[in-house]
């Protein structure tokens, strides 16, 4: 369907974009890539009166790399994440779940805010957030605030961001190289939205136990969470075929999904299980060649 | 009354201007405005593909892409890509393979094959087909869409990036 009509403005800095949204408190949106919000407004789940773009601003599209872990302007596309070399020893996690982001096409606009902000369960980045302990940077009127990723998704589509605040920055704490990982995901069609996925990272202790272990799920969920039973089946234990099928068997019970058009709940929380134990497989054989 | 913006944008390497209101989307500012009808808009929210045009050397889907958000910037249809006389190499190779029937979707097919191409002379068909997975074929089977783009690598790698906008009047 053609979009709804709305005003358009394109200022020059975040403080009068911040400025903008309060004098419309709740009537308008901002827009960067709009690869989530444009078909949202086609189909009018959404109606923002006004839409305030972000491509006048200098800045938020940074990759920085720096011992206190990789930090993603909001502005940052899919398609830079993927082309940026670096990425790859510094946050494998990160750049695995990206390479399952959309198609070809809209990985060219989508950017980093976006996906955050538009907050569907099923997608990577809120997920990769949530399971790796991230931190937004937000600003609003009042200046700037953090919040911890396991706090700014509240459920489908709803997250802590205020209607006058617009996200600057995601924050990912530092990678240790010998950090073990996976992301598993399944969609019937690469680059459509996954019917379920996981993501896993842990470290391995003296005796090459697991420790530290996260442990996040995306799709079968109402919002990106972490599983603390499957996390707790493999704390302190070795990953093995035993313990990853144990994980999977305490995932699939702790996941909610709901049954759709696409695939039914059980479906689902099979699936989960399914995905983590062989993403908990997987994990084992994965490392990183060249250690930022 | 909502207001007019007038952008300026490059169009198959012509300069063009435009007064749109802001709800109207890149592609059918394309189509309505300049009349330039091979960007087939199909879906209207970013799933099937036939939109696709180059932005700045990007593929990018023009429903999903305000005509307001294209100013300054230098977009590539379909027109653009295809010689004064005859058919480019792409294209040629899209005929010879078979790789389209009805041809609702072969513009969208073409400028994102033409984008991977000049970014990735060198891509495998396993790269094809997940660039390729973006954009909706009812008619082919996608196979012979594969084969056409397979083979029209040669002519992308002998050269530097093709600029067929360049020689339209």
């Amino acid at each position: 369907m053609k979009l709804p009509d709305f005003e358009y403005a394109a200022p020059a800095t975040s403080a009068e974009v911040v400025q903008l949204l309060a004098g419309r408190r709740g009537e308008a949106k901002v827009i960067s890539g709009g690869q989530s919000l444009l078909p949202t407004m086609a189909f009018r789940l959404a109606q923002p009166a006004l839409l305030i773009d972000l491509r006048n601003l200098q800045g938020l599209d940074h990759i920085t790399i720096e011992s206190s872990g990789v930090r993603l302007g909001a502005r940052t596309r899919w398609r830079d994440i993927e082309d940026d070399a670096r990425l790859r020893a510094a946050h494998p996690l990160l750049v695995e779940a990206v390479s399952h982001v959309a198609h070809y096409q809209v990985r060219n606009r989508g950017t980093v805010g976006g996906s955050l902000a538009h907050a569907d369960p099923a997608s990577e980045l809120p997920c990769v957030a949530v399971t790796c302990d991230a931190e937004l940077k937000l600003l609003g009127p009042r200046g700037e605030r953090r919040v911890k990723a396991a706090e700014f998704f509240r459920g489908p589509l709803t997250t802590a961001l205020a209607d006058d605040e617009i996200i600057l920055e995601l924050s990912l704490p530092p990678w240790p190289c010998d950090r073990r990982w996976a992301f598993s995901e399944f969609a019937r069609r690469r680059g459509d939205f996954a019917l379920a996925g996981v993501a896993v990272c842990y470290d391995l202790d003296e005796r090459e136990r697991a420790c530290n272990v996260h442990i996040g799920v995306l799709g079968a969920c109402h919002y990106p969470r972490r599983l603390r039973r499957a996390e707790r089946a493999l704390e302190g234990r070795p990953v093995d075929l035993e313990t990853a099928r144990s994980a999977g068997v305490a995932a699939s019970e702790e996941v909610d999904p709901i049954g759709d058009f696409h695939a039914g709940a059980d479906y689902r929380k099979a699936l989960v299980g399914t995905l983590l134990e062989r993403a908990l497989l997987k994990s084992n054989a994965q490392s990183i060649e060249n250690c930022f | 009354m909502l207001k007019a913006l007038k952008i300026v944008f490059e169009l198959n390497g012509n300069t063009v201007e435009a007064d749109v209101l802001p709800r109207l989307t890149l592609a059918d500012c394309i189509r309505h405005h300049f009349m330039q009808t091979g960007t087939h808009v199909g879906c209207e929210h970013g799933v099937c593909g036939a939109c696709t045009v180059i932005v700045n050397g990007d593929a990018v889907r023009s429903c999903l892409m305000l005509a307001v958000q294209a100013g300054g910037a230098r977009v590539t249809t379909v027109e653009g890509l295809t010689p004064p006389e005859g058919l480019s190499p792409l294209q040629a190779s899209f005929r010879r393979h078979h790789a389209l029937q009805c041809g609702f979707c072969t513009p969208g097919f073409l400028t994102t094959a033409h984008a991977l191409l000049t970014r990735e002379p060198d891509a495998d068909k396993e790269r094809i087909r997940h660039v390729l997975s973006g954009n909706l074929c009812r008619c082919t089977g996608y196979i012979n869409i594969v084969e056409a783009v397979y083979e029209a690598r040669s002519a992308y790698a002998a050269k530097p990036p093709m600029n067929a906008t360049a020689e339209r009047p």
